[in-house]
């Protein structure tokens, strides 16, 4: 559901606008519309506009899924998720994934991409390398990770055991759950956005480099004025998936800690499911998935118009 | 305008096909077993009833425990919805039957009935109404490897209060044991002490009571005691290291490998912990002490009073007649027995446990048959809204992250805000 809501009703809404205020130039033009427009609009309206609509009244009542709701309690559900303890720690881990990912998994991805957009002998191979973890499913990932923390069994253990040291239970602690799965979120994601600045790398303008080279700017210099400038629509565009992927982390967050210990490692959609679809809560749910749908078209919104007009 | 019409006569041709077949009835039945073994003699059971009711098919379908839990509300109101669905009774039941997704089958067992145990149909009974057949029961209790209580100079059956066992964590501390190993991150499991201390404290009529919200309901004091006797044993540190990330899974196999002294657990585990052990033998049954849940100074239950599942079989709405004609066959004397023999179930039919050939299970159906007060799983009976909290904080408090107070008043606040 909340990858549905994530980022399309924005992008669905800045592709309509246009149609409406085209005005009424009704030649071939009209046949197209009456043929093309309505698969979209119905799937849209049907998968997206409903559902979100559908969660919004369901918010709305006590509910546990039997029937049809009755016990309204207007506004009631939001008052108990914004009670909710760990409500504001899965806004917390999810602000923690965004600030991790803009703070160490884009420049790293970057550093990378810049190490490897080259051509030289092995750099195909390490690209697959280090791409290779976001091909793998995320259950698959989460699942290997939590073998790979275990403190009897686990990689991590023997590490600690090589040094003379008592393992950590890394998952099992309400200190170290989040640090662990924001480990794992990096160790997975970084290889994406390594590959979207190789991509935009390789389909920079080489004249403009070669031109500083020839003004005779250095490496460190053409990199800082030219290269990275115009890299700016990818970065732009990498942290917008960032930000919006830890939204949605749920697939890698529930193999490994379920959101424990304590909820501590809960995002904002495995608190979804933990507290509202493992619940039958169908009215707490949805007031959950209403909020986070209020922050990430809030989010997409203000992003396209203020980051990203000019594309 | 052709193409249309032949589209229809195909159409009309599909609807004769599917009415021909429906002169078949099939009987849908919804599981969540995993261990292949029991499976196996329900497939059998189910094809030798097939056998001698032409006409019948009788289709075994599977969900995963939690997926299902999560599907079951969907599945009920949808038209393809299965004919008899597995439950654990309690909250979720009367959430069922209050919805009207389930058929009264109270006239079609009359008769029948009789040779349950009635505690067990009980569960399975609203208003003098039958909803459903149980099939198994089971009971909460310290399983115990002897050897290592053994190393420890710790005798299992001295362990007969709290206090007792507090003092027995102790010792197997100072031999360098690990006393307890428990699979927290599931939280259920720890939700077991909890509750059982609630059981020990307040007995059959705290509970009741906190059910009609008096005494506080469950931010009264037995419940708040509930959680300081269970801090008592939290703050000696008695369980495994890094307990709250194992499953329950895990932590099963961790006791049948021999590395604790003992595990809280449900009556099956004296079996599953061979299966999920590491080198998949286990501890054997010479190896396997039990004690029951230790009695508290000054409780008003009495010590035979029991925490345990009471599981059984639904028949949703609208089902065909045979579904319940099954559920009958397959809740008999002959197949209970069958089942009791391989040790998969402590059985509800009287008489049936004769089957039972193993002096554990024979322990454990002799508890139950002492047992006045059969407590249901909390998470069960509390219903899935106010369950999960239990499971919530019993965690907390195990994880030290929650005061007993305020777990109990969590409680509470979920069964106002659900109830």
């Amino acid at each position: 559901m909340s990858r549905r809501i994530a980022g399309s009703p924005a992008m669905g809404v800045a592709s309509l606008l246009p149609l409406a205020v085209r005005g009424p130039r009704w030649d071939g033009r009209f046949t197209v519309l009456i043929l093309f427009l309505p698969p979209a609009l119905v799937l849209f309206t049907l998968f997206v506009v409903l559902p979100v609509g559908e969660a919004a009244w369901y918010s709305a009542f006590n509910w546990n899924g039997f029937g049809r709701p009755t016990n309204w309690i207007g506004f009631d559900n939001y008052l108990f998720v914004l009670e909710t303890r760990a409500f504001w720690l899965a806004l917390r881990n999810n602000g923690l994934i965004i600030a991790v990912s803009l703070a160490i998994q884009l420049p790293l991805a970057l550093t990378l991409a810049l190490m490897l957009a080259e051509r030289f002998r092995g750099a195909m191979a390490l690209r697959m390398l280090f791409f290779m973890p976001y091909i793998l499913a995320e259950i698959a990932t989460g699942l290997i990770f939590s073998f790979v923390y275990d403190g009897d069994y686990g990689l991590v253990a023997s590490v600690w055991r090589a040094f003379g040291a008592e393992p950590p239970h890394l998952l099992a602690s309400t200190d170290t759950s989040m640090l662990a799965v924001l480990i794992v979120v990096v160790w997975k994601y970084f290889g994406f956005h390594m590959m979207l600045f190789i991509a935009a790398l390789q389909s920079l303008d080489k004249t403009l480099i070669e031109a500083a080279r020839i003004d005779g700017a250095t490496r460190s210099q053409t990199l800082r004025h030219v290269v990275i400038p115009l890299l700016y629509p990818t970065i732009r565009l990498s942290v917008f998936f960032a930000i919006v992927g830890s939204l949605q982390l749920f697939d890698l967050v529930m193999p490994l800690t379920r959101g424990g210990p304590a909820d501590s490692s809960n995002t904002m959609v495995s608190f979804l499911y933990n507290n509202g679809i493992s619940r039958m809560r169908v009215g707490y749910g949805s007031a959950i998935g209403v909020i986070l749908f209020v922050i990430c078209v809030t989010f997409a919104i203000t992003y396209k118009r203020w980051f990203m007009r000019d594309e | 305008m052709r193409l249309l019409g032949k589209l229809g006569l195909a159409a009309a041709a599909c609807l004769l096909g599917i009415s021909v077949a429906a002169a078949d009835t099939t009987v849908k039945w919804l599981h969540i077993e995993v261990n292949p073994a029991q499976v196996k003699i329900w497939e059998e059971v189910a094809r030798a009833y097939e056998a001698s009711h032409p006409g019948v098919k009788v289709e075994m379908q599977f969900l995963e425990n939690e997926a299902y839990k999560a599907k079951l509300p969907t599945i009920l109101q949808s038209r393809d919805r299965p004919n008899i669905i597995y439950s654990w009774a309690g909250g979720v039941l009367k959430t069922q039957i209050e919805a009207g997704v389930l058929d009264d089958i109270t006239d079609q067992v009359k008769g029948y009935s009789d040779s349950l145990t009635p505690a067990a149909l009980a569960a399975f009974t609203r208003n003098g109404r039958v909803y459903g057949l149980p099939t198994a029961l089971s009971q909460v209790g310290f399983l115990c490897n002897k050897e290592l209580m053994a190393k420890a100079k710790v005798d299992p059956a001295g362990i007969k209060t709290w206090d007792d066992l507090l003092a027995a964590v102790k010792t197997l501390k100072a031999a360098g044991v690990t006393p307890i190993v428990v699979g927290g991150a599931d939280k259920w499991p720890l939700h077991f002490y909890w509750t059982h201390l609630a059981v020990r404290i307040g007995g059959k009529a705290a509970f009741d009571a906190a059910l009609r919200g008096e005494n506080g309901g469950f931010a009264g004091e037995t419940f708040q005691k509930s959680g300081e006797l269970f801090k008592q044993l939290v703050d000696l540190q008695p369980f495994q290291n890094g307990f709250l990330g194992f499953k329950n899974p895990q932590a099963v196999g961790y006791f049948g490998d021999g590395k604790a002294a003992m595990t809280l657990a449900i009556s099956t585990v004296y079996h599953l912990q061979r299966a999920l052990a590491a080198d998949k033998v286990g501890l054997s049954e010479d190896k396997i002490c039990w004690f029951d849940f230790p009695v508290v100074a000054g409780g008003k239950g009495a010590p035979t009073d029991t925490l345990g599942g009471i599981t059984g079989w639904l028949i949703t709405k609208d089902s065909p007649k045979e579904a319940v004609d099954f559920l009958k066959y397959f809740v008999s004397k002959d197949v209970q027995t069958r089942l009791a023999a391989s040790n998969f179930i402590i059985p509800v039919v009287q008489g049936a446990d004769a089957g039972l050939n193993n002096a554990f299970m024979k322990l454990i159906a002799a508890n139950l048959a002492k047992s006045n007060y059969h407590q249901n799983f909390y998470d069960q009976s509390l219903g899935p809204s106010v369950g999960r909290v239990v499971n919530d904080v019993t965690a907390e408090i195990a994880g030290g992250s929650m005061s007993p107070q305020d777990a109990a008043k969590a409680i509470q606040a979920a069964w106002k805000q659900g109830n």
